[in-house]
């Protein structure tokens, strides 16, 4: 059996399931000291479920705290940002487009150091090991205790930055360090930013990790623990602390995940509609799509793996004005709904009022929204299906109609047909895909890396980044056997005669679970 | 003349985009750089054609190589110092003013970090009054002036000289000298005098490109129609609202190209628009027939914000409005559609400008492909 956690803003959610089946489901609020909030979730679910704890072979955690952490700019580390690139990259230097509150929350420190590739592989200039201790003894000198280093092209060759590390780390014992190859793309201020951002939330990282393992001990759990990814697949704790960056966006990515599980389908469109937003993402084969572009991160601009979500201010408590024009939303009564919509007693029109008006949904009392003008009403569901048909029809990446899933609390403003769908599913225990998709995650792996067409065939170059993939996989925790390539994409690079492309290949398989692989070998 | 601040450079950016019709690079980074050298070394001045004494010696100033290595590989800074000292060590007087060389893309902003670290005037126009994918490509050829010599220089310290015997040539020989240096150089070429810029450019096209970016900032803060302002402003025709439906990419000869299927909505439901591009848009091409070509200005909007949106960009499901502007007259005449004209680009067919197609109510004479 499996545990999956969602740590969200306001709730705690969590559940257990056995292969495929939810045995239990539980939503507690979150609490400021993280702990207290899972143990009652976990309390709950093992009171509900009758649930001896060593049954839990793994409990997997899906968390927002490190991208509130960054977002707030609380409770993050001193960092020095080391790039290798002289002579190059000075014009820019790390951390130049930050916003002034987190480049100060994190001390600014920058260094740059000669290194670096070309685009086809030459060195920019050769590493310099005396610079870097000079480097090192500097941010040991001001007592800094990790450290984020990038390198130009280092996506295509990561030799310059494992041994800046090592130089590094003799120099300042005990030193963490992240790498920029390890974590972002081509795009040396987007994946360096990414890099920092990674480096400065190491010590949270540890905190957290230690408040979930307390957790679960004190219900007596002693399973391994996972953490989510924004692509869809778990993390061991050991790696999460290394990278606690891979858990941003990781939200969004879980209630989607859990909202294909539930219905079954692989590729769709999954509509999450809230109280105040409406969050529309497409899955492929079972993962997220990821947005091409650069997303921002409490205005750092990164390009992380990230699930493609399309958001617009449509909810339940999205509140109706028709003031020479018919408008619904952005602005909503939020968490008020439950008083102030029409239907609870209150005195302000809503989504919701109109979708009990219009029969769509039996919520409160129907006979307060009985005097609500017909045309409003008929004209304002319309609206409300027209701009999620619009959106949807925006996410999809083909004009095929594709299966549409609906999860969240607003969904009843939604009627059982949206144009562009082939079918419409609201699958059960919807308030909870969260947990659930942190439950269902696999593991994988992903080569990111410019191939030059001229030494070998496309073919061949597909190929060497698809086994790298599944290597990745593997090392990352999956079962051989199991794993998958999920994701092939390439990008011709402009301008280049050499004829180089970009290929990046995803590959996914199921975790390895030690207590069931020992009873399926039996 | 004015001073320009950091400030103004998000709305230049934006609007550079616009007049980048689908390429001249990501604006991003050349906003970056500029942004970085105007916090360093001060605002920039900027003066317009008129204010350019006739004895000037004026000198463009870009980025060339790949946008997509410009945006790992980012530059050392004062590579356009060597470039312009290796200028005017052979030309034996000193550079004045410098000045953008397309005021569309990436481009549009890399003079102003020129200008700050020398402490030199920037001069409002460009070459072009648009982006174009190759260095001949501009108005200034039509006068016979020669883009050599020409200072190459990179984040090393080499500089490269070359002298051609004519503009192609220089497009063929700096883009060797470009991959070698990293796929990434500073470039300095068009040597010009004061008289010569004012005949020779494309005026008044970086306020231009600032004044677009604006436009749509305050047309959209007032939840106003940014393509009709757009539009409004550069005297264009929208010629499709659709969806994309599909695009095609591929790399050739060193050019990003492909093209985008739109599919029509509103008033042109039922109907295909193709854009092919090469870096930038060249042609549209409306069920069949081409109704918009090189080198008037086919510019890709977002339909509800008016964001321009550049080819690497495109992607399914944009709802966008497609308009075509015109060009700066001297494109028009023969001399200047042999350097950009759509048979330049492989497209055997006559340009017919936009309002001609377009210009009394709407009715549009195609081209049959």
């Amino acid at each position: 059996m499996r545990i999956g956690i969602d740590v969200g803003g306001t709730n705690t959610d969590a559940v257990l399931m056995q292969g495929r089946q939810v045995l239990a489901e539980v939503k507690t609020p979150t609490t400021p000291d993280v702990t207290a909030g899972i143990v009652a979730a976990l309390r709950r679910l093992v009171s509900d479920s009758s649930l001896e704890p060593a049954q839990v072979h793994a409990v997997m955690i899906g968390t927002t705290h490190f991208t509130n952490a960054v977002i707030e700019a609380k409770r993050l580390m001193p960092t020095a940002a080391v790039r290798l690139g002289l002579p190059a990259t000075q014009a820019l230097p790390p951390m130049v487009d930050w916003p002034e509150r987190l480049t100060q929350a994190i001390g600014g420190h920058a260094y740059l150091c000669h290194g670096g590739h070309e685009f086809d592989g030459r060195l920019i200039s050769p590493l310099d090991p005396d610079e870097l201790r000079r480097v090192g003894a500097d941010i040991a000198d001001r007592g800094i205790r990790t450290v984020a280093i990038s390198s130009v092209f280092s996506p295509v060759n990561q030799e310059l930055e494992e041994q800046a590390a090592e130089i590094i780390q003799t120099e300042v014992p005990g030193v963490a360090v992240s790498l920029s190859h390890q974590i972002g793309r081509i795009g040396l201020l987007e994946r360096e930013n990414a890099t920092i951002v990674n480096a400065c939330l190491r010590d949270l990282a540890v905190s957290i990790v230690e408040a979930f393992h307390s957790a679960l001990a004190e219900v007596g759990i002693r399973s391994p623990v996972y953490l989510s990814q924004n692509d869809g697949t778990l993390m061991s704790v050991d790696y999460a602390e290394r990278y606690p960056v891979a858990t941003f966006a990781s939200g969004p990515t879980n209630s989607m995940r859990g909202a294909a599980f539930l219905s079954g389908v692989l590729d769709c469109a999954v509509i999450d509609v809230g109280g105040t937003t409406t969050d529309i993402g497409v899955l492929l084969h079972g993962f997220p799509r990821e947005a091409s572009i650069a997303v921002e991160i409490g205005q750092v601009r990164t390009n992380f793996r990230m699930p493609d979500v399309f958001s617009f201010g449509l909810g339940g408590g999205s509140l109706v004005s028709d003031q020479g024009q018919l408008q619904i939303g952005p602005e909503s009564v939020g968490y008020e709904l439950t008083s102030k919509a029409l239907v609870f007693g209150g005195d302000v029109l809503t989504a919701t009022d109109l979708a009990v008006a219009a029969g769509l949904a039996d919520l409160g009392e129907r006979a307060r929204v009985a005097q609500v003008d017909s045309r409003l009403v008929e004209q304002g569901v319309a609206l409300m299906q027209s701009r999620i048909a619009e959106a949807v029809d925006r996410m999809k990446t083909s004009a095929q109609p594709i299966p549409i899933v609906i999860v969240g609390g607003g969904s009843i403003l939604l009627r059982d047909h949206v144009p562009g769908a082939s079918e419409v599913i609201k699958p059960d225990h919807f308030a909870v895909a969260n947990a659930i998709g942190a439950a269902i995650a696999q593991v994988g792996g992903e080569v990111d890396r410019v191939f030059s067409l001229d030494q070998m065939s496309r073919e061949a170059a597909l190929e060497q980044a698809r086994a790298e993939a599944a290597q990745k996989a593997v090392a990352a925790g999956a079962r051989e056997g199991t794993v998958n390539v999920t994701d092939v994409e390439e990008v011709p690079l402009a301008y280049l005669p050499s004829n180089a492309t970009r290929i990046r290949v995803k590959a996914v398989g199921e975790l390895e679970l030690e207590a069931e692989s020992v009873a399926r070998s039996r | 003349m004015r001073e320009v601040g950091e400030g103004d450079l998000e709305d230049l950016a934006i609007g550079a985009a616009v007049l980048g019709t689908g390429g001249g690079g990501n604006p991003y980074i050349g906003k970056l750089l500029a942004k970085q050298a105007i916090r360093e070394h001060g605002p920039v001045t900027l003066v317009s054609v008129d204010e350019v004494p006739d004895e000037a010696v004026v000198v463009p100033s870009a980025m060339m190589g790949a946008p997509t290595v410009m945006v790992e590989k980012l530059p050392r800074g004062d590579e356009i110092i060597h470039a312009f000292k290796a200028l005017e060590d052979y030309l034996g007087r000193p550079i004045t003013h410098t000045v953008s060389i397309e005021a569309g893309g990436l481009n549009s902003t890399t003079p102003f970090s020129v200008a700050a670290r020398m402490g030199i005037p920037l001069v409002d126009c460009d070459g072009m009054g648009r982006a174009f994918p190759e260095i001949q490509m501009v108005t200034a050829t039509m006068y016979g002036v020669s883009a050599t010599p020409m200072a190459l220089a990179d984040d090393k310290g080499n500089t490269a000289l070359i002298n051609t015997v004519d503009n192609r040539w220089t497009e063929r020989l700096a883009r060797s000298i470009t991959i070698d240096m990293g796929a990434t150089a500073m470039i300095a070429l068009y040597v010009l005098t004061g008289k010569q810029l004012k005949e020779a450019m494309v005026p008044g096209t970086l306020g231009l490109a600032q004044e677009l970016g604006s436009l749509i900032r305050q047309t959209r803060a007032a939840h106003g129609d940014a393509v009709g302002a757009i539009l409004q402003r550069l005297n264009g025709f929208q010629i499709f609202s659709g969806k994309i439906a599909d695009v095609r990419r591929r790399t050739e000869a060193g050019f990003a190209k492909g093209e985008a299927r739109i599919e029509g909505i509103d008033q042109d439901a039922g109907s295909v628009l193709t854009i092919r591009f090469q870096n930038e848009h060249l042609v549209a091409i409306r069920d069949d027939r081409i109704v918009a070509t090189v080198p008037d200005l086919i510019i890709v909007l977002e339909a509800d914000s008016g964001e321009p949106i550049t080819t690497e960009e495109l992607r399914y499901g944009f709802r966008v409005a497609v308009i075509v502007t015109p060009c700066d007259a001297r494109w028009r005449t023969p001399a200047g559609l042999a350097l950009v004209g759509p048979r330049f680009f492989g497209y055997d067919v006559d340009y017919v400008p936009v309002e001609e197609r377009f210009g009394s109510r709407g009715a549009a004479p195609a081209t049959g492909l």
